[in-house]
């Protein structure tokens, strides 16, 4: 049987909730609901265990950062820095999403139902994120490892300056940013990105979706500017 | 760092209840600044031929009634006026320039903080909650407002230095962000006549929508301009006289949130200062698009939008 907990945030505090999140310890699984979410920041922040955490309204800034093993649920729109820095687990949010979702991720699964806007994985470093809807402008900007899916569409500068982070989106796309490129969809890709959609539970084919990365051109110094210094 | 809110009302069954629904809302915003605070509010417009003005002066003490007395001398014209807190609301039959300029030739000490037929603007160095209480915030009726809460950057913090900036007739704005050529803009907007009462950034962009509308150009027209003419990071939320607006710049570095219902539209720079309007849950909520003027004029009127997208390229 699995103990839930009920924080209602019009009578606890972020701090009383996330000590809560902090102390849990041993094999146990715990669910945590919250209710009364009124766009408070930093909640569910710094999670280190299995937990299972509902969270009812909308978020405000760096909603479950730093995240570890926890699978956090957001019914509403999350703001500023979802997931920022994320370990490993999955945040799920059932809305949308504002600006540098999942940034610097390391692991784990992030999943916007709705849009996300602009800085959608910036500088992402090993997170999977998929996006039911449209990304906004520099998504994947400076990526350096992970994967990016966008069942919408996505917008301008899509990752400027990528290092090896791999992108797919099956929607329109305004333009691409500073050395990332489309790249070919092997039959390895499209079984990967399958996988990821089905963890992710998108309904969707993986051959309707292109695939871009790193030209790899910004990655060395440019010998024919030597003469500059 | 620095909040803003704004909330108009178009359903006008709800005026009474503007200020109880906007001091929240200003205060939630307590965190992203918290060194002075101000709002302007539009109410009981005046009429034509007629000036409202807000003004302002250090001293709790200061003689307004001999401030009444001399405009009364100079413009042989009725004069309504009343203290609050530092602050003085005063009605003239007058126009708005000629008071503007004997005030400034006369009472040099007397700062000006609003003019113009609707607008009123109160504002002060000091937390939210104190600012909203000296002006008795919550008790306020009127159409719409527009609230600061200031964490300075550019400039000191000083009265004059607070949020909202209102430079023409009615206009005012509020910025989160810092302007990077405001310098240039501020010589050249002197070239056009404009007369600069603060070394803020802010103040130039506000001086910069009065000198294009004054020179004919609509609010959405010169939403449009400041999208090429201002370079830095902004969200503005600008009041006029029947009207509302919204603006971000193109790489949308500072937060901005709507929310609509049938009875009003509300912006701040987080969720958490629309979480308590009524209705709130059933509202169309969204963040407004880099470079897109969202434009809101007259009681009841449905909003514009106008995009230029985001990352648009200036000129």
């Amino acid at each position: 049987m699995t103990a839930e907990r009920v924080f209602d945030l019009t009578t606890h505090t972020v701090r009383e909730l996330n000590q809560a999140l902090h102390d849990v310890t041993g094999a146990t699984p715990v669910r945590f609901k919250v209710v009364n979410a009124m766009g408070d920041h930093a909640l569910a922040v710094g999670i280190d265990a299995a937990v299972q955490v509902e969270i009812h309204g909308h978020v405000g800034y760096y909603c479950a950062g730093m995240n570890k093993h926890a699978v956090v649920t957001v019914h509403g729109n999350a703001a500023t820095g979802l997931a920022e820095n994320i370990m490993s687990g999955c945040v799920r949010v059932k809305g949308n999403a504002s600006q540098s979702a999942a940034a610097t991720g390391r692991g784990g699964l992030v999943v916007i139902e709705g849009d996300a806007s602009a800085r959608c994985g910036i500088s992402m470093k090993g997170v999977d994120i998929v996006v039911h809807g449209a990304v906004g402008h520099m998504s994947a900007f400076m990526a350096q490892k992970g994967r990016l899916v966008v069942c919408g569409d996505a917008g301008p500068a899509l990752g400027d300056s990528i290092y090896e982070a791999e992108l797919y989106v099956r929607g329109k796309i305004a333009d691409l940013g500073a050395d990332c490129e489309e790249k070919e969809m092997t039959a390895e890709h499209r079984t990967a990105l399958s996988m990821l959609l089905r963890e992710a539970a998108v309904d969707l084919e993986a051959g309707d979706f292109r695939r871009f990365g790193s030209a790899r051109r910004l990655y060395h110094f440019n010998i024919d500017h030597a003469d500059a210094y | 760092m620095c909040g803003i809110v704004g909330l108009f009302l178009k359903n006008r069954a709800l005026e009474p209840m503007l200020g109880a629904l906007f001091e929240p809302m200003l205060l939630e915003m307590t965190q992203r600044g918290p060194d002075s605070t101000g709002f302007a509010i539009y109410r009981d417009p005046v009429p034509a031929g007629s000036v409202k003005l807000v003004l302002q002066h250090p001293a709790l003490d200061f003689d307004w009634s001999h401030v009444a007395a001399l405009l009364t001398e100079a413009f042989k014209a009725d004069i309504d006026y009343r203290r609050i807190d530092t602050h003085c609301l005063l009605k003239l039959a007058a126009p708005e320039a000629a008071v503007r300029a004997y005030l400034h030739a006369s009472l040099p000490a007397v700062a000006v903080v609003s003019a113009g037929q609707h607008i009123e603007i109160y504002k002060e160095v000091g937390l939210p909650s104190e600012v909203a209480d000296r002006f008795a915030l919550k008790t306020m009726r009127g159409s719409h407002m527009i609230g600061h809460t200031r964490m300075a950057t550019e400039s000191a913090v000083t009265t004059a230095g607070s949020h909202p900036f209102s430079t023409g007739s009615d206009l005012c704005l509020v910025h989160n962000g810092s302007l990077s050529n405001h310098n240039r803009l501020r010589r050249k907007l002197q070239k056009a006549g404009a007369v600069f009462h603060t070394e803020n950034d802010s103040e130039v962009a506000a001086q910069f929508f009065d000198v294009q509308m004054r020179q004919g150009a609509s609010l959405q027209q010169a939403l449009r301009n400041a999208l090429t003419e201002l370079d830095g990071f902004y969200t503005f939320a600008i009041g006029t006289s029947d009207g509302f607006a919204v603006l971000r710049d193109p790489v949308a570095c500072k937060p901005a949130v709507m929310a609509e219902t049938d009875d009003w539209v509300a912006m701040a720079s987080e969720y958490r200062a629309i979480a308590r309007l009524p209705g709130v849950a059933n509202a169309r909520l969204w963040e407004p698009e880099p470079a897109t003027v969202y434009v809101w004029e007259g009681a009841g009127a449905a909003g514009a939008q106008l995009g230029a997208g985001p990352l648009a390229k200036a000129g």
